[in-house]
């Protein structure tokens, strides 16, 4: 779980999101959606970022710049290297699907249905992602998604680029058998109120340790408290509380 | 070869290593990693009659060299502590633990300690007058000698097993709490709990945490962990259990110098889930590096 890896890249891809790049030996990795847990130098916690996307020599990750440690993170430059723990968290089941999921991603909660996506086109499933964002300048990975050959729909509350309004817009007039997503509260309530099938949201929150330990980031579910980061990060719909 | 075994409350610890509560749950994560039997002992999630949420979220800020916590005690009640996980951990851990327990009352305490002295595996109670983070217990029996008094006399009197008393560092005067529960019976002292702290959010202009306050530890509050336990070994006889901030074998030496007997990690093992497994391995190098033959003569050995 802990190692020692080489930034291999780390560049931004939007005024506040960054792509990083590192090498990593990815078999502690067993589902999209998981999450590295980051020490960077001059800070006392690590910081949890979701795993965009991986294969058996490295990771990618795309974090947006929101405090101390994104912060911390943009400074780093190859080949440093980084202590991580790789692949905490449950991730998605992608057992659930059925033939045709639908992926919703609001901004920086996009990262984690890239390698979902991939990982559900490896099962032979019909993928359509939506993809939400504020404004175009804070777009990214549309390419990234079209290039692994699914339907793509973005939207920007602005309308700046896309249809003008909310993942729910698009989302409303979809046929789909299972959904996925992670993105803002805001975007889950709407989600929540939407949705016509069963789905699997991914929660953010601060965290102590990311493994289980401290009960830093605990919420309570339907069926008692869970640890959003060894539970978690990932909860089905039904077992949420709204 | 050096000697890292010492003897706490009578029980003979390998090493002095013991990963704190509120760290190391009931020690199936870190079992998970690696084998949990190398450490001293442990001790276990702060455990309260009742089962607790604990706080709203955030719970968690950081803060230079260390980080703020208002986790409040979340714990499944002393019921499921003894009925499941006790259980469990008897299969992954082969050795005394210690048993952390906390309470909103006198009673209380008293409850919890009932319930589980009869668990075998526990070996020593630790209890928690300390906690910063819930409100109408916890810390409110540790800044009074009167107080901390009363609930160890009240605890003292339904368990034979060795007590330790969790002390707070948010007092004036640490030695008089200290011995006041020396003298209602306690058989160790264990401290320091976290120190009373609090962020302010820059951009939401209110505290960082949810409770308004959290209490810091990390290797910040190292010198005053063990200022206070050179202290409090000035001011009792029974074995003292140093933790705060302690990260290194060399940390554990300090402590041990300043008084302890034995010594807790505890946000190191968050930051670093091996944290307490490279301490003890680190130990008799150490050890040998400033010429120590055998911990139990250094306890207090730093005293002039």
């Amino acid at each position: 779980m802990q190692q020692i890896c080489r930034v291999l890249e780390n560049a931004p891809l939007t005024p506040l999101v960054w792509k990083m790049r590192l090498s990593a030996d990815t078999s502690a990795i067993t589902a999209p959606g998981q999450f590295v847990n980051i020490h960077l130098p001059g800070l006392y916690l690590r910081r949890p970022i979701s795993i965009c996307d991986w294969d058996e020599e490295s990771l990618t990750l795309i974090y947006k710049v929101v405090g101390k440690g994104t912060d911390a993170m943009t400074r780093i430059k190859p080949p440093h290297r980084l202590d991580l723990l790789v692949g905490l968290g449950n991730g998605y089941d992608t057992t659930k699907s059925g033939q045709k999921p639908l992926l919703l991603g609001g901004g920086v909660g996009v990262p984690p249905l890239y390698g979902l996506c991939k990982a559900l086109l490896g099962e032979g499933k019909d993928v359509t992602v939506i993809l939400g964002f504020n404004a175009r300048e804070e777009l990214f990975y549309e390419e990234e998604f079209k290039a692994l050959g699914v339907k793509v729909f973005v939207t920007t509350v602005d309308g700046s680029y896309g249809e003008k309004g909310f993942v729910t817009d698009v989302m409303k007039n979809l046929d789909y058998t299972y959904f996925y997503t992670c993105g803002p509260g805001p975007m889950f309530r709407a989600i929540e109120k939407t949705a016509v099938t069963s789905g699997q949201f991914s929660f953010e929150a601060r965290m102590g340790c990311g493994f289980g330990a401290c009960m830093g980031c605990s919420m309570e579910t339907k069926s008692g408290a869970k640890r959003v980061c060894k539970d978690g990060p990932v909860f089905e719909r039904e077992e949420i509380l709204w | 070869m050096v000697n890292t075994q010492v003897t706490l409350c009578g029980i003979p610890l390998e090493n002095p290593v013991i990963p704190a509560s509120g760290t190391f749950g009931f020690g199936q994560e870190f079992a998970a990693l690696y084998d949990i039997n190398c450490l001293g002992s442990f001790s276990f999630k702060g455990t309260t009659l009742h089962p607790r949420f604990g706080n709203p979220l955030p719970r968690i800020a950081e803060c230079p060299s260390g980080m703020l916590n208002a986790v409040g005690l979340q714990n499944p009640g002393v019921k499921h502590v003894k009925e499941v996980e006790l259980p469990a951990l008897a299969k992954i851990f082969h050795k005394p633990v210690m048993a952390n327990v906390s309470g909103f009352s006198v009673s209380e305490y008293v409850s919890v300690v009932e319930q589980l002295s009869d668990v075998e595996q526990i070996g020593w109670f630790e209890v928690n007058i300390s906690c910063p983070n819930v409100h109408g217990g916890g810390m409110s029996f540790g800044t009074c000698p009167d107080a901390a008094a009363e609930v160890t006399r009240a605890v003292r009197a339904v368990t034979k097993k060795p007590l330790i008393i969790k002390l707070s560092p948010n007092v004036t005067d640490i030695a008089s709490i200290a011995k006041a529960c020396e003298d209602a019976g306690a058989d160790g002292i264990s401290l320091i709990n976290t120190l009373l702290g609090m962020r302010m959010d820059l951009r939401a202009g209110k505290p960082l945490l949810a409770n308004t306050t959290g209490g810091y530890s990390g290797p910040a509050v190292f010198p005053v962990a063990v200022r206070m336990v050179y202290q409090v070994y000035d001011a009792v006889k029974i074995p003292i259990v140093g933790m705060g901030g302690v990260s290194s074998a060399e940390d554990v030496l300090e402590m041990m110098l300043a008084g302890a007997t034995a010594v807790e990690v505890g946000a190191a093992n968050l930051v670093d889930p091996y944290a307490s497994k490279n301490i003890v391995e680190a130990l008799p190098r150490v050890m040998e590096q400033y010429g120590i033959k055998s911990l139990t003569e250094i306890i207090g050995a730093g005293h002039r």
